[in-house]
Formats: C-alpha cells, structure tokens, sequence
C-alpha cells in the first residue's frame, strides 16, 4: 500500500519540479504576479483610494471585501459544525475520568499567566486598531485574542477560561462580528452605494470618502476580530473536552 | 555545473522555493494518501497546506522591495515620521498621489499576502472541524484507524443486512458496491436463474438446471457476506416458480429446504460474529 502509493506521489512531484522551469526566478521584479495590473493597482492606487497606510490591509477589507466577509463566515460556520458534532456526543463516556489529570493550577505558571494575560489582550486590541499603519488586521488581533483565553484555559483549567468567556457567548460574540461586518456592507448599500462600498459612508459620518472607507475598514476588521477571537477560544474549549465543556486539559 | 541555463542552476539556484515547496507538497500528500491514521492524514494535510502557503508567498517576494505599507514619504497622510525635511512635509500635504510605475517596483505584491493571511485562518478553522470529526469518530468506533473503522463499517452493515435486503434487491445496491466481486457474480445469477424459473415454469428439464444452478453459486459464495441478501431474495422468487412444474420430489425438496436454511444459518453466524468481535477491539 505504502509503496503503490509513492508511485502518484512521484509523478506528481516530477510533474511539479517540471513544471518549476517554467516559473519566475526567486525575487523576480519582471515575475507575472508583480507585473499583473491587478497588483499595480493596488500598490499605486490604495493610498488614494482609502488613504490606508498598509496595503494588505486595505486589500482585505475594502478591495476584496467580499472575500474577506465569506472567509469570516467560514470560520463561523466551522465553529458551529464543531459545535454541532460534538454537542452531547460523549454521554456514554461521562464516567471515563481516569484519563483525565485533575492537578492543581501551578503557583508560578498561573501567576505569570496572571501578569503576560493583560499584556497579550492589549497586544491583540493594538495589532486590530492598528492594522491600518502596520502588519496587522483583524484575523490576526482576533488570534491572538482568542489565545489569550486558551492561555487562561492551559494554565487554569477551563472551567476557568469559561466563566470569563462562556460557551453561550462565544456563538453570540461570532455572530455580532458577522452582522458587524454585513451590516457595515449593507449600510453602505442603502446609502445609495452598492454592498461594502463604504465610500458612501461619507454621507452620515463627517469624513471624507475616503477616510470613510478607511473607518469603515476598521469596522470591518473589528467584526472579523469578533468572529476569530470567539471561534478560536470556542474551538479549543470544545476540542479539548470532546464537547463536554468541563474538566479537559 | 552551476552555470547559466543548466538544469541544476535552474532548480537549484534560482528557483530553490519551488523545489522545497514541492517537496513539502509531496510529503502532505504522501501522509495523505498512505496514512492508516486519520490524524497523520490531517498532519499531513496541514502540511500540503503550508507548502501552498509557501508557494504563494515565494511568489510575491520581490527582490529590492519593501514590505506593503506605504513608507513614510508615500503615506497618504503625510510624512509624520520624518519631521525634519520641511520640502517633503510640503510635497506630502497636498494629499495623496498615484505612485507611479518606478515606485510600483518599491513594493512587494500584497495580493498574495492578502490570499494566504485569509487562507491560514480558514485552515485552521477547518482543521479544528476536521479534529471534531475525528473526536466523533472516535467515539462512535474507538478507532482513527481507517482500515479498522471501514473493517466495522462493513460489519455493521453485514449484521443489518438481512432486514435490509427482503424487501427488495435494489436496496442491497449501496452494500454490494463495497465488496464487488462476489455480490455482482451472486446477483447476476440469481436473477438469470430467477428469470429463467419464471419464463418456463412447466419445463422439467430447464427448471432443474436453473436450480442446481443455484444451488452450485450459492455454495461456491456462501463464505462471502452479502450474498445472503441476493441469494435471500431470489430463493423467495425461485420458490414458487420450482414449486409449480410436477417434478421429482427431490430436485424440488433440495432447494425448499436449502433456501430456508441457509441464509438463516449464515445470518445467524454473521450475527454472532460482530458481536462478538466488537467488543474485543475497542478494548485496544
């Protein structure tokens, strides 16, 4: 089986490392994906545009808002699935404790946590709020967000993490991001604009067009951050205890 | 060996990202692929992931470029880092510019940031989906082992095929797909030797053969599983036609007795033989 299997592996892979020749050098400036207008115009036009310092940014919430809303909504919808598979799976098994390590949270581990928990939650609400200027955005503050609370529920224990974030929640806090982040595009729409074209946010906020796209891009990041933090945390309290919500690591 | 054009150059040197990237590629797909365990396919899952990753971002390297976040003599809000050069503070007032096409180059390309900074997330979103399955599986089976899980799959069906397959052969389809050879041989015979037993009923000499016939595809399957079903349903079909020609009493008692016999023996024994497999391995 092994071996018959190394066989469409290596074909593959010859057909790839083939197929390699033909692409861009390392680095290449004149490469296909650097010339491509697409690009060109992102990197000429963004500062114009939405006067948004950070590119990728802007790209990811306003230029491929789209995307972005839908990529959010998969996440959601895979915290519900998780959700949904193992809600109430593991009835049988509710008396198998042995396996689990039932120790006391240790004194130093638990107040260092006590100590890096503030400094991390504050670190994901600057790398959120200032995505715009540096490398940073929404998934990327809702992460570390989210594994602020894991961090509670690694060194605690998850009853812990819970009473702080509980389960309930989590499902209500995923789906504010995503009504945070479509409302944003459907208000636009009734301004006269269409679906996420936040420019039209200028007419009830007293900006400029293009500072309301850049204000509007922060809405957005800040409803993806909602989502990711509330899934991330939810995705562990569930995985950790097979759906059980109590006891686990 | 390393000069222009040649082909270890050309991989090697120059383009060394697509190499690993394909390498990594090759390893997540291996995993994928020869991996009895459902958690090393999702290893290597995520690494087939991580080496799409890497090809993206190899892609959007450029060489002499900065990251894509406007410096501060492009910031569209002016230049407020550097304070110093007044002409600049002036040049950046006036609001924003298009960069023209010798700055594009100054940049690296977003695009593919963009796509991959999404696509991490989702990932792990569907990775966390995929260990939930794999949790439910676990419990349901007390395995992640494929073969093993796909063994209890079939003797679960096995145990309820019986009720299944009375009622009619068509539903016995979906069970007959997994184990190919034996169940189309059984099928196809049964139904010949039923059609046969209908068309001619009051033929002694044809409905004897067809019968035998029977009996001999039977017999050389009866080890094989779903069988049962095929052989079930047609023995219920063949009954009556056999009873009706006036043949000797004993071509004619064989099949009878045969055909209730058999199947019950068989299912008898695949029934006792999950259960009493079943709770051996989850002990494991």
């Amino acid at each position: 089986m092994k071996k018959i299997s190394l066989i469409p592996v290596l074909l593959v892979g010859a057909l790839l490392v083939y197929a390699a020749q033909d692409f861009p050098e390392w680095g290449s400036p004149n490469s296909p994906a650097s010339q491509s207008p697409v690009s060109s115009h992102f990197i000429a036009n963004t500062g114009v545009d939405t006067e948004v310092p950070n590119m990728v940014t802007a790209v990811l919430a306003d230029y491929r808002g789209f995307d972005t809303m839908f990529e959010t909504v998969v996440v959601f919808i895979a915290g519900m699935a998780v959700l949904a598979i193992l809600k109430n799976s593991s009835k049988k098994k509710a008396g198998s404790k042995e396996f689990e390590v039932d120790v006391e949270p240790d004194l130093i581990v638990t107040n260092t946590v006590r100590l890096l928990i503030p400094v991390i939650q504050i670190f994901a609400f600057y790398v959120l709020a200032h995505g715009h200027v540096s490398p940073g955005g929404g998934f990327q503050g809702g992460v570390v967000m989210g594994a602020s609370f894991i961090l509670i529920a690694l060194s605690w224990d998850l009853d812990t993490a819970l009473a702080r974030f509980p389960a309930d929640r989590c499902t209500l806090v995923a789906g504010l991001g995503i009504v945070l982040y479509a409302g944003i595009g459907l208000l636009s729409m009734f301004l006269g604009g269409e679906f996420l074209d936040y420019a039209e946010l200028a007419q009830i906020f007293p900006v400029s067009r293009e500072m309301a796209r850049y204000h509007a891009m922060l809405g957005v990041e800040i409803g993806v951050g909602l989502t990711v933090t509330a899934i991330m945390f939810s995705l562990y309290a569930n995985l950790s205890t097979e759906g059980r919500l109590k006891g686990g690591l | 060996m390393f000069e222009e054009g040649a082909i270890i150059n050309e991989l090697f040197i120059e383009r060394l990202n697509y190499l690993i990237y394909v390498v990594l590629l090759l390893i997540g797909l291996h995993a994928m692929i020869s991996k009895n365990n459902l958690m090393k396919k999702l290893i290597g899952m995520s690494i087939f992931q991580t080496a799409i990753i890497l090809f993206y971002v190899s892609v959007g390297v450029k060489e002499g470029a900065s990251i894509p976040i406007y410096l501060p003599e492009h910031d569209p809000h002016g230049s407020h880092v550097s304070l110093g050069a007044g002409n600049e503070t002036e040049e950046a007032s006036h609001g924003p510019v298009v960069l023209e096409a010798g700055l594009i180059k100054k940049y690296a390309n977003p695009l593919p940031h963009v796509l991959m900074l999404t696509a991490i997330v989702v990932g792990v979103a569907t990775l966390g989906l995929a260990l939930a399955l794999c949790q439910r599986i676990y419990q349901g089976y007390g395995t992640i082992e494929e073969d093993e899980i796909l063994a209890k799959i079939e003797r679960e069906e096995m145990r309820a095929h019986p009720s299944v397959a009375v009622k009619s052969m068509e539903s016995s389809k979906p069970a007959t797909s997994k184990v190919k050879k034996p169940a189309t041989k059984s099928k196809e015979s049964s139904t010949l030797s039923a059609k046969r037993a209908k068309s001619n009923p009051k033929t002694k000499a044809k409905t004897a053969p067809s019968t035998s016939q029977l009996k001999s595809s039977r017999s050389k399957s009866a080890s094989s599983q779903p069988k049962t079903s095929a052989s079930k349903s047609s023995s219920a079909k063949a009954k009556p036609a056999t009873s009706k020609p006036k043949t000797k009493a004993k071509p004619q008692a064989k099949p009878k007795a045969k055909t209730t016999a058999r199947p019950k023996s068989a299912s008898t024994a695949k029934k006792t033989a999950p259960s009493k497999a079943k709770p051996r391995t989850p002990k494991k």
